[in-house]
């Protein structure tokens, strides 16, 4: 029987669809080049991207987009470096008016970061309620970083978050899920009467297992930048990331056996030859 | 007139519009966005949208970020 998974078997955020369960992200890579091959090696379809200020005087004169196939991703504009509400807001609108000009269909979400720290990069969970709030007034589908705790988690949801994404661990930190059972509460939670709720570990990701300890908790996908972008060989890292989203997805659904103290025999016990008489 | 884009003061002719600074900036063909004093301004309104003296401007583009 031919496995595909993927395709069988799509990951669902609001209005969009994707046969990848990986959300990658754009920053950190030593060329524009290289971003793009590990774009694609890694599988996935969509990718995210940051609001910043356009270079007025800019020697060479490249911009991220003359490297992206704007028609492959959709692409997930974030709030990356706010720090209140009503500047995730701001940045929200301008990464809408750039993702409507292009005519991507990224312009009808975003993935709203509202920082507390700059240590830690934890998110300010009041202003993160806040700016989610004001963002769905604003029609905007809203995918939303934050901690590991559930009962942020579930108020975030019941504000209209399209998705929760809690952290593995500190963005870029590379420890990956530090507290999976946090994270399976926050799946309790998100999912209860709604099991398709998509909820995303976002952030953390160091290694390919990284990735499939959280899909075989049960999440519905992994959004990570750094793990790939700084690996020692992005590309082949990209490819690992891959297969590992795949992977724990497959062994989520397959189903595990439970954990036992003692050994079970595979060969069956019965049947074995007469013991040894010397 | 003087106004602020992206943190730093620029000299602008009078009755100039957000379309004529994208392109003194050789920005007219780029895909950016532009907030007026912290209001975006759409693309749509970049011709019709005056600078007034003081008037503080972002531009922005999309970068590589996660």
């Amino acid at each position: 029987m031919a496995v595909e998974p993927m395709i069988e078997d799509p990951l669902r955020i609001g209005s969009h669809t994707f046969s990848s369960r990986l959300i990658v992200g754009t920053g950190k890579y030593a060329t524009y080049e290289l971003m793009a091959q590990a774009l694609e090696l890694s599988g996935s379809e969509c990718i995210t991207v940051a609001v910043r200020r356009e270079r007025l005087i800019d020697a060479e004169g490249k911009n991220l987009l003359d490297f992206l196939d704007t028609d492959r991703y959709t692409i997930l504009p974030n709030t990356a470096g706010c720090y209140s509400a009503d500047d995730a807001v701001r940045v929200a609108r301008l990464g809408r008016e750039i993702l409507s000009q292009m005519g991507n269909p990224g312009a009808n979400w975003v993935k709203l970061e509202v920082l507390g720290d700059r240590k830690t990069l934890l998110p300010d969970p009041i202003g993160t309620l806040e700016a989610t709030r004001r963002l769905i007034d604003e029609g905007f589908q809203v995918l939303v970083y934050t901690t590991d705790d559930p009962v942020v988690a579930k108020r975030l949801k019941e504000a209209g978050a399209t998705s929760v994404m809690p952290a593995g661990s500190p963005i870029g930190s590379g420890q990956g899920v530090l507290n999976p059972n946090n994270i399976r509460i926050c799946l309790e939670y998100l999912k209860d009467g709604d099991p398709d709720y998509p909820v995303i570990v976002d952030a953390g990701v160091g290694t390919a297992s990284d990735v499939t300890v959280a899909m075989e908790l049960g999440v519905d996908g992994v959004l990570l930048n750094t793990g790939i972008a700084h690996a020692k060989d992005p590309l082949m890292m990209a490819r690992a990331m891959r297969l590992a989203a795949e992977s724990g997805r497959l062994a989520y659904r397959a189903g595990r056996i439970p954990k036992k103290l003692y050994a079970t025999a595979s060969s069956p016990v019965e049947g074995t030859i007469a013991p040894s008489r010397s | 007139m003087e106004i602020t884009v992206n943190g730093q003061v620029r000299t602008v002719s009078h009755g100039s519009t957000v379309a004529d600074l994208l392109a003194e900036l050789g920005l007219a063909h780029k895909l950016v966005a532009v907030e007026v004093n912290e209001q975006l301004v759409p693309k749509a309104q970049h011709g019709e949208r005056r600078l007034a003296p003081g008037d503080r401007l972002e531009i922005v583009t999309l970068v590589g970020g996660g």
